[in-house]
């Protein structure tokens, strides 16, 4: 089965025109160049050593947007890379076959053709990375999407609060994987992290992995609801450790969702599991992120503390819904010079 | 030629982001480039100067002049004419024309962060987030303290005419640290700008014009270090704010030295940022970035040398290269760079030679693989490890982008590491377990500590040094004392002429309760570590009655005892780790057992002053001035200051370390003890030299101190001629502070050798005092250095 970071998967990579995503050129894993994370052995004390100290992180994400800028030509190839690593997503419960398949058309064409010309592309290239959906709603979106290439990702495991029983949060993983979805963005069991019984999660996220098969599994932490960004950072450390393919902070629901402190402290996780194992994952900012400047702003943390293969959907994601729709007036204005409005994009 | 889309999308560079220059430009082609200075509210017409260029280009961008003496003569003038009125306005008026020079630099942000940038080469991003802000915010502040100048301050009143010379590596974020709390308090300025950066300045200098400051509250004086040599000597200025280095803060001590001028000094560092294993080692690497590439590390206080607990360095070292890999240098007017030009070619060739002695000397240089611009002046970020503190990049301030790392292995060691330095502007301490930080903080020597932090600045916290970085605080309650002096309408205590010399009478030497039997002879030594020493001359010296009779003999103390009292309160320096409590009760018992003597000491004053009276009024006053101190000991406390950030920033009086006190010849028991007792109280070891015409009460202290529970060396007493023995004081390097009570003569010499390592000095150029009910809280500040540590918290 293909999925979104195998280079023959007919996904955004391997576009036309060098607008493909560019392939990691970090140091491989030893188990191979663009091999998913398999995990390590649990490690408590690597765990209990980890520190974040929380206002020099806030001080760091709160000048980074400061420091770094992208203007004019360099700003349009920015968005239009983060249209490729978005994650297209509706989690309502008005979610209806058709509303689903209205999405799914707006995936397959983020953008207008019109722009997507001016700006030299080809509309092939510019796709989102996966639709987002719940369980149900994964066989509409698989057949909306079929011959795309943009892989179908299901939220699972009791999402969002993931407080069902732990063999259903099995049970709904391998439906959904049955139904088509290439991906599952699981939500942890924050009491696991809240209570520090690391095991327990490292365990739970180790079965969540095993029962998505080929899968790719996104661990979504729900930072908003981990109370420190020293929890954020050992939870990012065990699910890494188990072998999640993402991590992801937060699915939308809970008050506070993305924000850049607790990005920059899942980056340097992701970043400390690599140097320490060889191993490269992912990560999704989920949940709030509604404007092209944000979009930048989690763009340019990947680029300054993960560097380049993270500025690409197999290692990134930008979980979202309404932020498409600036990036289009954004681009619009980029190619015509003029302000945009959101009436003359198409609805998803 | 746009750059195509489907390209950059490989790579995704960041490109250019250049802020306009445009406006800046169109502002200096309206002034035709060419500056005069503004004095009396008005600009001279521009004169014979120097070009001021931009280190991005090394292109001029405008002429400026340079002052004459005339020049400076009349802004002093000017200054002096106006002062009267500015401080005669009152508080209110005065914080009006502060807060509308705050609102003016908020107006005109952009033109002031560009200008700014152009002149001095650092990145757009630093002008305008952080210098031009703090700019603002320091105005506001101020025009607070004016409004509420009379009540916070009452008994204290403007120095006068302030002469204010100011680096060029914060141009105007220095000058408004420099203006604002001088004007608060009603003092009018002179001020020159550093001679590569002098725009800023005459910007400033239209915008109080536009505001409509009066006429001589302000003036910009522009020109070279000769034009600051002028200020400095002027007769007209009372009191020289100095900020820079280190070399031209020792001229201008010794240029001001007994000349009453007020002075203060932000000078040079080599700040430590020390690493702990417990730190949050990602976060110590953006500090490292913050405190040594923040204004190519030309900053007074950069944390320049790095010390890493050796458990942790190897991690570190990694993380922090990575880091530096993401730097970007260049065109300090793109908004997305981190480091721009260094100011002057002068400054780069000095950190070019420092870092290939360092190289020469056995260190290990590590750049980042980009290149720098080649227009314009600019240095790469530099890492320099395999570094001992004997390396020469270890000890001197590179004042450029280079960072030098050492390693430790106790937080005991980190400690002394950090203190190994001559300087003591800030320091930067990194863990997250608060035993370590706060331990750490409070024992490094360093006017400025953030914790987990470094190089956060505000108008309402105090930023100053120890040792050679200087003396003063700029900021903060503590910071406009560098600005007001007590208005004192007490008399003086009277004072006493010294004995004339007659021939020797050997007959009242000693003592005897017998007329029948002759006395038992007393031999007073020097009090040195707690015992009595012999001096080391192993002669003495004839004390005097009124009638010039010899009464008794002393011990002539030479430079020998200084230097051995200076040991021996060195080795007391464990008094400042004593409770407040603890150091009050030592000095209750000191004035237990000195009024339990009162008969005795009046009677030993006397005996030289000849008035019996006032002598046992003088015990009397003594007494109630220990009492006072020792009250005062745990009262005299710090403050948490209000700084813009989640953060306790807390302002730490610290003892100042060994302090000389050379005593006037006034009340020669009372004046010791009112100068010695604040100084005890406050944690410091003290030298004393009394006065030489009277020191019977001195010495008759000796048994006093030795009952009173006076640790050894904490109260050291020396008796001699008093010059001599201030001279030693004042040229040891090992003595923090010298007070000298002695007359003008010698209390400039005190000034001028105390230059050797900027030890504080508190001289009474023989200007009379009233010893009995000295102002306390002037003693207190005296005897006292404030710290401030910033611990931003956060759970």
């Amino acid at each position: 089965m293909p999925h979104a970071d195998d280079p023959a998967a007919d996904t955004a990579a391997g576009a036309p025109n060098g607008a493909a995503p560019p392939r990691p050129d970090a140091p491989r894993a030893p188990d191979g160049a663009g091999a998913r994370n398999p995990g390590v052995p649990f490690d408590l004390g690597w765990v209990e050593a980890a520190r974040v100290n929380r206002s020099a992180v806030e001080r760091r994400a709160a000048t980074l947007p400061g420091r770094r800028t992208v203007k004019r030509e360099w700003q349009a190839a920015w968005l239009v890379r983060a249209v490729q690593c978005m994650d297209l997503t509706t989690l309502a419960g008005d979610d209806t076959p058709g509303s689903v398949a209205r999405l799914c058309a707006k995936a397959r064409r983020p953008v207008r053709d019109d722009l997507v010309a001016a700006l030299g592309l080809v509309p092939g290239d510019v796709r989102v990375a996966a639709v987002c959906v719940y369980h149900a709603l994964v066989p509409t979106a698989v057949a909306a999407l079929r011959g795309s290439g943009i892989p179908v990702a299901a939220v699972s495991t009791g999402f969002p609060a993931g407080q069902t029983p732990f063999d259903l949060k099995l049970r709904e993983i391998e439906a959904s994987v049955r139904a088509g979805a290439r991906e599952i963005d699981v939500v942890i069991s924050r009491r696991h992290a809240l209570l520090g019984d690391w095991q327990a999660l490292y365990d739970e996220v180790c079965a969540f992995r095993a029962a998505c098969g080929d899968a790719h599994v996104k661990t979504i932490l729900a930072t908003g609801e981990l109370g420190t960004l020293t929890t954020v950072l050992r939870a990012s450390l065990v699910c890494l450790m188990a072998g999640a393919d993402f991590v992801k902070t937060s699915t939308g629901k809970e008050k506070v969702n993305a924000t850049l402190p607790v990005g920059l402290v899942m980056a340097r996780a992701i970043r400390a599991y690599r140097e320490a194992t060889g191993h490269a994952a992912g990560f999704k900012p989920a949940g709030g992120i509604g404007t092209a400047r944000q979009a930048l702003d989690w763009l340019i943390l990947m680029k300054e503390e993960l560097g380049g293969p993270w500025l690409a959907p197999e290692r990134f994601r930008l979980g979202a819904s309404t932020l498409l729709g600036d990036i289009e007036r954004q681009l619009e204005h980029h190619v015509t010079g003029a302000y945009s409005a959101a009436f003359r994009h198409p609805m998803g | 030629m746009p750059a195509p889309i489907p390209d950059l999308l490989t790579t995704l560079p960041y490109g250019p982001a250049p802020e306009s220059p445009a406006p800046v430009d169109a502002w200096l082609d309206a002034r035709g480039r060419r500056f005069g200075l503004f004095v009396d509210g008005a600009f001279t017409p521009p004169g014979a100067g120097f070009d001021t260029v931009n280190p991005a280009t090394a292109r001029p961008i405008a002429h400026i002049t340079q002052a004459a003496a005339a020049d400076v003569d009349a802004a002093v003038a000017a200054a002096r004419r106006a002062q009267p009125a500015w401080a005669a306005l009152g508080g209110h008026a005065r914080a009006r024309h502060l807060y509308a020079i705050a609102r003016h630099v908020q107006k005109h942000s952009r033109h002031l962060a560009v200008l700014e940038t152009l002149d001095n080469g650092k990145p757009i991003r630093e002008t305008r987030d952080i210098d031009v802000p703090l700019v603002a915010r320091h105005f506001y502040h101020h025009a607070g303290w004016a409004q509420v100048m009379a009540d916070t301050l009452p008994g204290h009143g403007p120095v006068g005419v302030v002469g204010q010379i100011i680096p060029w590596n914060f141009p105007l974020l220095m000058l408004a640290w420099k203006v604002a709390p001088a004007l608060a308090m009603g003092n009018t300025v002179v001020l020159k700008p550093a001679e590569w950066t002098s725009l800023t300045a005459l910007a400033f200098a239209e915008l109080c014009r536009d505001i409509g400051l009066p006429p001589g509250v302000v003036n910009i004086v522009t020109g070279d270090g000769a034009v600051g040599e002028q200020i400095v000597r002027h007769p007209g200025v009372d009191k020289i704010a100095f900020t820079g280095s280190t070399e031209v803060g020792r001229l201008i001590r010794a240029a001001t030295a007994g000349s009453g001028k007020q002075l203060s000094l932000e000078l040079g560092g080599k700040s430590p940022f020390v690493v702990f294993d417990s730190a949050d080692l990602d976060s110590a690497v953006e500090g490292v970035v913050d405190a040594i590439w923040f204004n190519q590390g030309q900053v007074c206080c950069a944390g320049s040398r790095l010390l890493v607990q050796e458990s942790v360095a190897p991690r570190l070292v990694d993380k922090l290269k990575a880091r530096m890999e993401t730097l970007r240098v260049g065109d300090p007017l793109d908004k997305a760079i981190d480091v721009g030009a260094i100011v002057a070619p002068a400054q780069l060739e000095t950190i070019t030679r420092l870092v290939r002695q360092g190289e020469a000397e056995g260190a290990t240089v590590w750049q980042p693989a980009a290149a720098c611009p080649a227009d314009g002046y600019f240095y790469p970020p530099t890492l320099l490890t395999d570094v001992a503190p004997a390396s020469t990049v270890a000890q001197v301030e590179i004042f450029g982008p280079v960072l030098v790392a050492m390693t430790f292995r106790t937080p005991a060691e980190a400690v002394a590491l950090a203190n190994n330095t001559r300087y003591g502007l800030a320091a930067s301490v990194w863990s997250d377990d608060l035993n370590v930080a706060l331990d750490a903080a409070r024992r490094i020597k360093a006017g400025v500590v953030w914790v987990n932090s470094t190089n956060l600045f505000d108008a309402a916290a105090g930023f100053g040094g120890y040792r050679e970085s200087g003396f003063g605080r700029e900021g903060g309650r503590e910071g406009l004392f560098e600005y007001v002096r007590p208005i004192d309408a007490r008399p003086p205590t009277p004072a006493r002429a010294p004995a004339p010399a007659l021939p020797a009478s050997t007959s009242a030497i000693g003592s005897t309760n017998d007329p029948t039997l002759p006395p038992i002879d007393r031999t007073p030594k020097l009090f040195i570590g707690g015992r009595q020493a012999r001096p080391d001359s192993g002669y003495s010296r004839p004390v005097h009655d009124p009638a010039g009779r010899t009464v008794a003999e002393v011990g002539d103390g030479n430079r020998k005892d200084i230097r051995n009292a200076v040991e021996a309160a060195r080795a007391a320096a464990g008094w400042a780790d004593r409770s407040a409590h603890a150091r009050a009760q030592v000095l209750y018992y000191v004035a237990e057992n000195l009024a339990a003597r009162r008969d005795a000491f009046a009677a030993r004053i006397a005996l030289t002053t000849g008035d019996a009276a006032g002598a046992a009024a003088e015990v009397d006053a003594a007494v109630d001035r220990l009492f006072t101190f020792a009250a005062l000991a745990d009262k005299h406390d710090g403050a948490v200051h209000h700084t813009p950030l989640r953060c306790v920033t807390l302002a730490m009086p610290e003892a100042v370390g060994t302090i000389g006190i050379v005593c006037p010849d006034a009340a020669p028991l009372l004046a010791l003890v009112a100068l010695a007792a604040p100084a005890v109280a406050m944690g410091n070891a003290v030298v004393v030299v009394p006065s030489p015409a009277h020191p019977l009460a001195a010495v008759e202290l000796y048994s006093v101190l030795e009952t009173s529970d006076v640790p050894p060396g904490v109260v050291n007493i020396v008796t001699g001629a008093r010059d001599p023995l201030a001279r030693t004081l004042a040229e040891h390097a090992d003595v923090d502070a010298v007070w000298h009570f002695g007359d003008a003569a010698g209390g400039a010499m005190v000034e001028a050798a105390s230059a050797g390592n900027l030890k504080q000095t508190w001289v009474g150029l023989g200007r009379p005092r009233d010893w009995s009910r000295a102002d306390a809280d002037t003693c207190l500040r005296h005897a006292t250095q404030v710290k401030n540590i910033w611990v931003p918290y956060g759970a």
